[in-house]
C-alpha cells in the first residue's frame, strides 16, 4: 500500500514547514524510520520519518517550499503500484515555490497595503501587484491555486486536527471520525502524521492505536507525559470569585490579564558565593542566572499556587517544577526547559542550562527540551538592563524577569553602604494568582538569594 | 420457565389482565366467535363472556371511537385490528381523540386503552397488506408504541400496556405469532420505554425493534462465528425510546447500524440516527448506516419481495462497512 509522506507538525505550534534538503532521491529504496528530509519548523530543524516501507515514488516539493502541515510532499510505494490518483490529488501542493529566499519579507505583498493575512504569506512573491484584492479582503480567491480556501483564514484547531491549507482540490481535507480526533487529541497525536486506512484516506480509530503502538505520529511527547503523569499536579476547580475575577479582569486588560511586582534583592552575598565558588575551581563555577533559576525552583515548590496553569476551566497546580528560561537566538527566542530543576543541585542547572543554551542557538532543541514548562524565567541582566517586564507564557500563570546586578548605595542598620543589589519583576496572570500570593512567592526568593548558601546544602 | 409462541404468550397476557381488571375489555372484528382472525383471543370468549370479549362489524373507525368513548368513561378498552393496514381507517380516532384526549381535555380524560393488532409484511401480501407503521404512530405526541420482537417481550409489554394510562398502539407481528421463547412463569411485566441488549459484543452495535430484532439476533450469532461479536440493541418501545441504552452501547463500540422493517424516509432509523449523533458524536468512528425496506411498494412477487425486505446479509454486509471490513 502507498505511504503519503506529509507535513508533519512536528513542533506543538507548527503550521507549517520550510522543506530545507530532500536525503533521499526518486527511486530510492526506503525504509520506515529511514530520514527523508530536513524540516525547519518554527522552532528548530528536524528530520521528517518515513512511515513506510518501499520506494519514493515521487517528490512533489522541492527544497525550500514552505508547506502547511498536512501537505502530502511525496509517495512511497511499491515500484510498480498506480500512484496518480494520490499525485493528481495533490496538485496544487507541487506547484513550485516561487525563489528559493521566497520568505515573506521579501514578498512584494510586504510592501503592499494589504494586511498580511497567512494567506499571503506563503510565499506568494510572483503573484502579480494588480491581483491583490483591496485592502482588508484576502487576497487568496483571486488566485487560481490558493494555497488556502478563500475566506478569512482558519482559527487554530489545536492538534492540527484539520488542514485547510492542504490543498484546494476537493477531497483533499484530511478526513477524520470524530472518534479518532478525539482519540487523538486525549493521547497527543498529531492527526497530520497520521496515514488514514478508512474510505477516503479518512483517519479512523485504528489508525490513532496504530500510530501509538509503532510510535508513528510526533506521539505524545515525553513533555506531556511528565505533565500529565498521575499525582504530579493538583487541579482546583474555579470558585465564583476566581471565575468572576478571571472574566472582568479578561474584559479589562486583554487575553491574560496581567500584572506586575517589582522586588530588589541584595545579591551580596550571592556574589561573594559565586567568587568563592570560582576559587575553588573552575568546576564550580555557577552563573547568577543558575542561582536565580534555582533560587526560583526552590520557591515554586513552596508556592504550588505559583508553580501553575490557567487551563480556561480550571487552574492546575504542579507538584514538579520544570522551570523555563527564556534564550535569546539569532531571529528570536525559544524557552528551553529545566525538568525537576528543584531537584537539580547547582551545578547541575549550571551545567544543564549552558548545554540546552548551545543548542538552542544551533537550533537543534527539540519538541521535548522546549515543552512542558511549569513556570518561566527570563534574564536580560547580561544585557545591561537592571529591571523589564517579561510576557507570560500561556498557559503558565506566571513569568519572573530578572535585571542586572548593579552596586547600589543603600542603608543598612541605619549605615549608607554599597551593596550588590538585583531587581526582579514577575508577571502574573490575574486569574490564576493574586497580588499577595506572587508578593509571597517572591518573598521566598528572596530568602534563598539573599541566604545563598541554602541553594547549595 | 415455560416455551411459548408469541401468540400463547399474548392470549396469556390478555387471560391475566382480564382476570386481574373486570374494567378491562377486548374487542374487534371476529375476536370473539372466531377466537381472533390470528387465534389470539382464543378461548377467551368461554371464559369471560360476550359482554367483555365483543365481535364488531367490519368498521375501523366505528369500533376504534367506540373504544375511545369506553376509555373516557373508565373502562380500559383493547381494540383489536385485524391488521395495522386496516387500522389506517381508524387513525382519526387513534390520532386526534385518543392521542390528544387528556391534552384537550386539560386531564379531565385519561385514556386507558390499547390498539393492537399485526404489523409489518408477512409472505406474499402484495403492497398494500405489507406495511410496518410504527414510524407514523410514534410520531404522534400522545401515544404511546409498543414492538414486542420475542414471545417474552410481547407477553410483558402487553400486560404493562394494558396497565397504562394512555393510548398505547401495540404492533405485532403476523409472521411472529408461530415464533416461540421462553417467558418467565408468574407475573411477567416489561417496562415501556425500555430496551434490551439481547447480545452483547464490543465491535458494532445493531439498534433495532420488533420483527428485525431476530434478524439481528441471528446475525450476531452468525458473526460471531467470525470473531465480530455485536450488541443487539433491542428498543422493544419505539415510543419512547431508550436513548440512553443506545448511547452507552455506541459509546461502547464506536460504530452504528440501525436496522427497521419500514421504510427509509421518516422511518425509526432516522429518529435513532439523530439520538446517536447528538448523544455520540465524539464517540462515532464512521457513519451510522442503516438497513431498512427499499424505497418502494412491497412488491407481489418473491423474488422481488425478498430482495425489497431488509435482511440478514443486507444487515452484515451494513456491519462489516462500518468496521472498515468491505
Amino acid at each position: 500500500m502507498a505511504t503519503k509522506v506529509v507535513m508533519e507538525a512536528l513542533s506543538p505550534t507548527m503550521e507549517e514547514g520550510r522543506l530545507v534538503k530532500w536525503n533521499k532521491n526518486e527511486g530510492d529504496q526506503i525504509k520506515s524510520g529511514d530520514v527523508l528530509a530536513e524540516v525547519e519548523t518554527d522552532k528548530a530543524v528536524m528530520e521528517l520519518v518515513a512511515r513506510g516501507d518501499g520506494v519514493l515514488r515521487k517528490r512533489l516539493a522541492n527544497e525550500g517550499d514552505a508547506s502547511p502541515v498536512g501537505t502530502l510532499l511525496a509517495v512511497i510505494a511499491n515500484a510498480d503500484e498506480n500512484i496518480d490518483s494520490i499525485v493528481g490529488s495533490a496538485a496544487p501542493a507541487s506547484t513550485p515555490a516561487p525563489a528559493p529566499a521566497a520568505t515573506p519579507a521579501a514578498t512584494p505583498a510586504a510592501t503592499s497595503a494589504t494586511p498580511q493575512t497567512p494567506a499571503q504569506s506563503q510565499g506568494e512573491a510572483s503573484t502579480p501587484p494588480q491581483q491583490k484584492a483591496p485592502a482588508g479582503q484576502s487576497a487568496a480567491p483571486a488566485r487560481p491555486a490558493p494555497p488556502r480556501p478563500p475566506g478569512p483564514p482558519p482559527a487554530p484547531r489545536g492538534n492540527g486536527a484539520s488542514h485547510p491549507g492542504a490543498s484546494s482540490a476537493p477531497g483533499a481535507r484530511q478526513r477524520s471520525s470524530p472518534l479518532a480526533r478525539r482519540l487523538a487529541n486525549e493521547r497527543g497525536i498529531q492527526l497530520g502524521a497520521v496515514q488514514g486506512t478508512g474510505p477516503g484516506g479518512r483517519i479512523v480509530k485504528r489508525d490513532i492505536e496504530n500510530a501509538k503502538a509503532t510510535g508513528g505520529g510526533a506521539g505524545r511527547s515525553a513533555a506531556a507525559e511528565r505533565l500529565a503523569s498521575e499525582g504530579d499536579f493538583k487541579d482546583v476547580p474555579l470558585t465564583q470569585i476566581r471565575k468572576t475575577i478571571a472574566r472582568r479582569l479578561t474584559e479589562s486588560n486583554g487575553p491574560v490579564p496581567t500584572f506586575f511586582l517589582t522586588a530588589e534583592y541584595d545579591a551580596t552575598r550571592g556574589a561573594e558565593l559565586r567568587t568563592q565558588l570560582l576559587e575553588m575551581g573552575e568546576q564550580y563555577k555557577v552563573s547568577f542566572n543558575d542561582i536565580v533559576i534555582k533560587a526560583v525552583a526552590l520557591a515554586l515548590a513552596e508556592h504550588p499556587e505559583v508553580n501553575a496553569h490557567w487551563l480556561g476551566d480550571k487552574i492546575r497546580h504542579f507538584n514538579r517544577i520544570h522551570v523555563a528560561m527564556a534564550v535569546a537566538v539569532e531571529d528570536g527566542l525559544i524557552t528551553p526547559v529545566l525538568f525537576d530543576a528543584d531537584r537539580m543541585t547547582m551545578w547541575e542547572i549550571s551545567a544543564k542550562a549552558r548545554e540546552l543554551a548551545k543548542k538552542a542557538r544551533e537550533r537543534k532543541l527539540t519538541p521535548d527540551e522546549y515543552t512542558g514548562a511549569t513556570f518561566t524565567v527570563s534574564n536580560l541582566g547580561m544585557f545591561g538592563i537592571d529591571q523589564f517586564t517579561a510576557i507570560i507564557n500561556p498557559p503558565e500563570a506566571g513569568i519572573l524577569a530578572i535585571g542586572g546586578v548593579e552596586e547600589k548605595p543603600v542603608v543598612v542598620d541605619g549605615q549608607l553602604e554599597v551593596r550588590q543589589r538585583m531587581r526582579v519583576t514577575m508577571s502574573c496572570d490575574h486569574r490564576a494568582v493574586d497580588g499577595a500570593t506572587g508578593a509571597k512567592f517572591l518573598q521566598t526568593v528572596k530568602r534563598y538569594i539573599e541566604n545563598p548558601l541554602s541553594l547549595i546544602i | 420457565m415455560a416455551v411459548l409462541t408469541y401468540r400463547d404468550a399474548l392470549t396469556q397476557a390478555l387471560r391475566e389482565e382480564l382476570q386481574r381488571d373486570d374494567s378491562v375489555f377486548l374487542m374487534g372484528e371476529e375476536v370473539a366467535q372466531y377466537n381472533g382472525a390470528y387465534k389470539v383471543s382464543k378461548g377467551l370468549l368461554d371464559e369471560f363472556g360476550p359482554m367483555r370479549i365483543v365481535d364488531t362489524p367490519i368498521t375501523e373507525l366505528g369500533f376504534a371511537g367506540v373504544g375511545v368513548g369506553a376509555a373516557m368513561v373508565g373502562l380500559r378498552p383493547i381494540v383489536e385490528f385485524m391488521t395495522w393496514n386496516f387500522a389506517l381507517l381508524a387513525l382519526d380516532e387513534v390520532v386526534n381523540a385518543a392521542a390528544k384526549m387528556l391534552y384537550m381535555s386539560g386531564g379531565q380524560y385519561k385514556m386507558p386503552m390499547v390498539f393492537r393488532g399485526p404489523n409489518g409484511a408477512a409472505l406474499q401480501l402484495s403492497a398494500q397488506h405489507s406495511q410496518a407503521w410504527e414510524s407514523w404512530l410514534a410520531h404522534i405526541p400522545g401515544l404511546k408504541v409498543c414492538t414486542p420482537g420475542t414471545p417474552a417481550d410481547a407477553k410483558g409489554l402487553l400486560k404493562s400496556a394494558i396497565r397504562d394510562d394512555n393510548p398505547v398502539v401495540f404492533l405485532e407481528g403476523e409472521m411472529l405469532y408461530n415464533t416461540k421463547g421462553e417467558v418467565p412463569d408468574g407475573e411477567h411485566i416489561v417496562p415501556l420505554g425500555v430496551a434490551e441488549l439481547k447480545r452483547t459484543g464490543d465491535h458494532c452495535s445493531v439498534i433495532t425493534h420488533g420483527k428485525m430484532a431476530l434478524v439481528a439476533m441471528r446475525v450476531a450469532d452468525d458473526l460471531a462465528k467470525e470473531g465480530i461479536n455485536i450488541d443487539v440493541v433491542d428498543l422493544r418501545t419505539v415510543r419512547p425510546i431508550d436513548v440512553e441504552a443506545i448511547s452507552r452501547s455506541v459509546q461502547k463500540t464506536n460504530r452504528a447500524v440501525v436496522l427497521e422493517e419500514g421504510w427509509e424516509i421518516c422511518g425509526m432509523g432516522s429518529q435513532v440516527v439523530d439520538f446517536i449523533q447528538r448523544e455520540c458524536f465524539d464517540d462515532l468512528d464512521a457513519p451510522v448506516l442503516r438497513v431498512h425496506q427499499e424505497d418502494v411498494p412491497m412488491p407481489y412477487a418473491k423474488n422481488l419481495e425478498r430482495a425489497a425486505k431488509p435482511d440478514a446479509g443486507k444487515t452484515i454486509a451494513a456491519i462489516k462497512k462500518v468496521m472498515y471490513l468491505d
